[in-house]
């Protein structure tokens, strides 16, 4: 199948230290990938790059053959690259309904609507409230998100990205901060995610990784140092030296 | 399903129930004032107008967290309209007077949105004020049209509707005033519900996260500020209708800073807030000021410290807070 998400050699160094390495890939529709490396390896500064929160040094982003390294953040997300934050940013006062709501009717053009309240559009209503109930939200979804908890908090992240409707998902440890008795929820909507969806996850967690992916690119120090199957990446030496360094490093900070 | 519907019914006429006293609110202080005050109708009018641009400050401040201490700008720009429409163009019709200061609060409201959006925080606060005092420099430069540091004279509104003339009693400007304001308001309540009244929360909650989805932040804020720059705008057309002349006041730094008080003092990111603080505010200081001419700017002083300190939701939200938990816990 086509690539529906290319990087090419993308490059970013912060003030001398180079996060970014000449990395590239590329996925096609349906991909499961995971995105792993010790902290600090430069992940989320992938992200950033890919969906135009940070600018790149040098390199490319493809979106289905479509070049948008010059195009702003906001058009990535409208041409379908929609990604996740390591650390829920959610707005504590409204409800989960609300979320969903204003991110189908921001999908549709219709955010922008002055009259009407969406507890009325019925249509956009159900929209929301089928999609939360897929990840086990419905009973909740007119509680304000400060008052629910926070693996519900990264379950409704999950949700609104998917009201926008996205070709490719970039989630950033999704189930990062989430209790061990909630992680089979995020599991759970990680398996049911459309089919035809490129998702690219970043993960700490070894067992949702290899539960989840089908392919496993390890970063280390900003360079991707393998890209493959995840039965092979425990195997590799390289990915081992990686981890067992930065650990070795930790321990010596401590 | 069926609860569902049940409690998106109880929520809607929730919300319902709260325009409806909303509204029930408005026109009942609005009588009880002329009731208290008859002689005094012109207080009552002015601060009419002046809560319209309180509540088109809230719409920008409170709804989407912009810093400014320049919003008089909207205010003065909307009564200048209204006035040169009048002295200038012969448009002395109230309600296109209306228009008109609707039409230069928006413009002004354009304009005053796109420069200060391009800053965040503290430099944003300072491009608000350049913004106040360069619209003060111009209408006293350009005297012709706008009477300069004397005023904008030879306004005279004909009467409302051909029949209800503009007097020196104050009637006619007092009910068109409520009237204004009714109408602002329920318009209002409209759009702070609406998909964009909750697009700008978000913005100003976490913009990063609604660029995330896909939406402009600075689009939608250029629009609230048109939006907010029209409500202003009635409010200058009002003042200007019912007071006859427009005076450089309206366009100044300290009437930017006062209606920002008056926000806060009442609220911020709500409706009954701006209106709550804005009464307050300008009862307290006609009747400090005419019981104690010198301390009374202390007792303003005063009365600010006390809410910011032990209200910081302000008059209204920490009323508006300490009823919900009440009725929270009875139930
Ligand atoms: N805006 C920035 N300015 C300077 N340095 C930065 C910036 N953002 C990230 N870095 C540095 O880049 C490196 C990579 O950070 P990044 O957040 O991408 O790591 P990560 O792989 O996501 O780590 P983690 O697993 O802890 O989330 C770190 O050394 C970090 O300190
Ligand atoms: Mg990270």
């Amino acid at each position: 199948m086509s690539a529906v998400f290319d990087v090419l050699n993308l490059k970013k160094a912060f003030s001398g230290l180079t996060v970014t390495n000449d990395v590239s890939l590329s996925m096609a529709p349906g991909d499961r990938v995971a995105l792993i490396g010790p902290n600090g390896a430069g992940k989320t500064t992938f992200v950033n790059l890919v969906t135009g929160n940070l600018r790149p040094d040098s390199g490319e982003v493809r979106l289905n053959g479509e070049t948008v390294t010059k195009i702003d953040a906001i058009g990535r997300v409208q041409r379908g690259l929609v990604r996740s934050f390591q650390v829920t940013r959610l707005f504590q006062e409204m409800t989960p309904a609300e979320h969903v709501a204003l991110a189908v009717l921001q999908r549709d053009g219709r955010a922008g609507k002055m009259f009407g309240n969406f507890l009325s559009m019925p249509d956009v209503m159900d929209e929301a409230s089928v999609l939360l109930a897929k990840l086990g939200l419905h009973d909740l979804m007119h509680r304000k998100v400060s008052e629910i908890a926070y693996g519900q908090q990264r379950l409704l992240e999950i949700a609104m990205a998917l009201a926008l409707k996205p070709k490719v998902l970039l989630l950033d440890e999704p189930a990062a901060g989430v209790p061990q008795s909630d992680t089979g929820r995020i599991e759970q909507a990680l398996a049911d995610l459309p089919a035809d969806l490129a998702v690219l996850m970043i993960e700490h967690d070894m067992d949702l990784v290899f539960r989840f992916a089908k392919r496993v690119i390890v970063l280390a120090a900003g360079t991707i140092i393998f890209d493959g199957s995840p039965a092979d990446v425990t195997k590799d030496a390289a990915v081992r030296e990686a981890y067992l360094g930065s650990y070795a490093n930790a321990s010596h900070a401590a | 399903m069926n609860h569902e519907t049940v409690t998106k019914t109880a929520r809607q006429n929730r919300t319902i129930g709260r325009d409806l006293i909303g509204i029930g609110a408005i026109i009942a202080v609005a009588a009880i004032g002329y009731l208290l005050f008859p002689d005094n109708l012109a207080l009552l009018t002015r601060i009419i107008a002046i809560a319209l641009l309180v509540l088109s400050l809230d719409l920008v401040t409170g709804y989407c967290g912009v810093a400014t201490l320049g919003h008089a700008a909207l205010f003065g720009s909307g009564a200048y309209a209204a006035g040169i429409a009048a002295a200038h163009f012969g448009i002395t019709n109230p309600l296109l007077m209306t228009l008109a200061g609707i039409l230069g609060g928006a413009i002004a409201g354009l304009i005053c949105g796109v420069i200060i959006l391009r800053a965040h925080g503290l430099p944003q606060l300072v491009l608000s004020i350049s913004l106040i005092y360069l619209f003060h420099e111009f209408a006293n430069k350009a005297s012709s049209w706008t009477g300069g540091s004397d005023g904008l004279s030879g306004i005279s509104p004909d009467p409302l509707f051909g029949v209800y003339e503009f007097d020196l009693w104050g009637q006619t400007a007092y009910v068109f005033g409520v009237f204004l304001l009714l109408a602002v308001f329920v318009l209002l309540r409209f759009l702070v519900r609406s998909p964009f009244g909750m697009l700008c929360r978000g913005i100003k909650e976490d913009p990063l996260r609604i660029m995330a989805m896909g939406a402009s932040p600075k689009i939608a804020l250029i629009k609230m500020y048109v939006i907010s720059g029209a409500v202003a705008g009635v409010g200058g057309a009002l003042n200007a209708i019912s007071t006859q002349v427009v005076g450089l006041d309206s366009l100044s730094f300290t009437q930017s800073a006062e209606s920002l008080v008056m926000l806060v003092l009442g609220g911020t990111g709500s409706l009954f807030g701006a209106l709550t603080g804005t009464v307050i505010f300008m009862l307290f200081e006609d009747y400090v000021s005419a019981a104690n001419p010198f301390h009374w700017l202390t007792m303003v002083g005063a009365l600010l410290i006390s809410v910011v300190l032990f209200a910081p939701k302000g008059l209204y939200g920490t009323a508006a807070g300490f009823i919900g938990r009440r009725m929270e816990k009875r139930k």
